[in-house]
């Protein structure tokens, strides 16, 4: 049992070096390629996902910054609309105003007008009225020229109302 | 040292024959005397493979001189189990490999091959040997399979356990001893190889230093020789030593237990087939790394001799 045969220990050896020589060529070799493939494969990958998140990251943060001066923009955009606005509504306003201030203004001489035409028509026919009147009353025939000059002459003493 | 062993373990199955013996001859029935060394040529070497319902002889090759000596290169039952466990790594691993043409994700066995490959490279040889012992992964690797393979292959009814022989273990271990001398001088340059083996001591101290250094180089192997060899046989001789009992009682009633016990230790030894070939590969990468990382701390390491 504990006699040492030196063939063994040749064999021993010859087996081991055809061992290394075979799987070392056809087995270790592709076994550790495959490894170190799949290892750099996992390392990119976890690589990218690190990159696509920074990415990410960073995306969200300037969509931040964006809808921040958008929202400023916006402020602003809003303030001045409102101005334009008020500004807008006080022309209008006024221009409107204006605008029923002449209308009014033209609308009380218009009405200045027609009743002064009025007055004046009305005047007239008092005095024809006053002359036939008079006609019939004297049942003379007077000089209807001469008598309404009469007339006028005596109206236009009467005061003016 | 050997042969005193072998006085010493001839002495024990002689001491264990007479008890039987006296037990047979107590028990008063059949005068047949047990020969417990026939259960030890189980674990001996022989020229004979047990096959089921028989057994075949190994063919004979006259001897062959090398370099003066001359060597029986006729193969053994060692050798047999030692061929068929290599080629069944071979199968195994080629089979493995071709998994990968596939799919960079494997399954099943190559899953479970891949786990110890990543075990070996990840947790044995870069932890001792750091970056530059990546090369040095396929002789690791080898060397863990093989002799898991030689261990495993004699639990296996019939089987034989190689690495219970201590040639072969002898062989390993001489290997392993070139790899970490040509590791060291790789890695440091032969120069420093040679520096090292002074210690760093004074030059007045070199004749003991230097012999004690080259011993140290071949203690290393020694050990992981002796290790591996007294591991594998010892789990066998307690197996053996149980199933004996029965035959050295002549009773049934002792079967059971040894079966059980048997079986405890068959289990046993199926961890240590694996924690073995782990120490072995475990202990050269780190010898290894020992020889090549020193250049780098000559200072250090004069200073703490």
């Amino acid at each position: 049992m504990f006699e040492v045969n030196p063939g063994l220990i040749i064999w021993t050896m010859i087996t081991f070096g055809v061992l290394v020589l075979i799987l070392g060529k056809f087995a270790w070799k592709p076994i550790l390629k495959a490894l170190d493939e799949r290892e750099e494969k996992i390392r990119s990958a976890i690589e990218q996902a690190d990159k696509a998140r920074a990415e990410a990251a960073q995306l969200l943060k300037q969509n931040e910054k964006n809808m921040a001066k958008a929202e400023v923009e916006y402020q602003k955009m809003m303030r001045e609309a409102r101005a334009m606005a008020d500004k807008m509504k006080e022309d209008i306003v006024t221009k409107a105003r204006l605008q029923a201030e002449q209308e009014l203004k033209r609308a009380n001489e218009e009405i200045q007008r027609n009743l002064e035409a009025a007055k004046h028509q009305l005047r007239s026919e008092v005095a024809d009225l006053a002359v036939k009147a008079a006609e019939k009353i004297l049942d003379e025939t007077l000089d209807a020229q001469k008598h309404k000059k009469i007339v006028d002459g005596f109206l236009n003493q009467l005061p003016k109302n | 040292m050997l042969t005193i062993l072998e006085k010493a373990a001839a002495d024990t199955s002689k001491a264990l024959a007479d008890t039987a013996a006296v037990a047979s001859h107590g028990a008063g029935e059949h005068g047949e005397k047990f020969e417990f060394s026939h259960l030890l040529d189980h674990i001996k070497d022989g020229r004979e493979v047990e096959i089921p319902f028989g057994h075949f002889e190994l063919p004979h090759i006259a001897p062959v001189n090398i370099g003066g000596m001359v060597i029986d290169l006729s193969p053994t039952k060692h050798v047999f189990f030692l061929a068929l466990s290599a080629l069944l790594l071979v199968v195994v691993a080629l089979y493995a490999a071709s998994r990968y043409k596939k799919s960079l994700v494997p399954s099943g066995l190559a899953n479970a091959f891949e786990s110890l490959v990543l075990f070996i490279r990840d947790e044995v040889a870069i932890p001792n040997m750091g970056k530059g012992g990546v090369r040095y992964v396929p002789y690791l690797l080898t060397t863990f399979f093989f002799i898991l393979m030689m261990n495993v292959i004699g639990l296996v009814p019939f089987g034989a356990t190689p690495t219970g022989n201590i040639a072969v273990t002898a062989g390993l271990a001489i290997i392993a001893f070139f790899m970490i001398q040509i590791s060291a001088i790789r890695a440091q340059g032969f120069g420093h190889y040679l520096a090292h083996l002074t210690g760093g001591v004074h030059w007045l101290l070199w004749p003991i230093m230097v012999p004690i250094e080259i011993l140290g180089l071949f203690t290393k192997p020694f050990a992981l020789c002796i290790r591996l060899f007294a591991n594998m046989t010892g789990g066998h001789i307690v197996i053996l030593s149980l199933i004996g009992l029965i035959f050295l009682f002549r009773s049934f009633v002792v079967a059971p237990v040894s079966v059980l016990f048997a079986l405890g230790i068959n289990m046993l030894e199926l961890f240590v087939a694996f924690l073995q070939a782990y120490v072995f590969t475990m202990l050269t990468s780190l010898f290894m790394g020992l020889g090549m990382q020193s250049g780098h701390e000559e200072h250090a390491h004069s200073e703490s001799h």
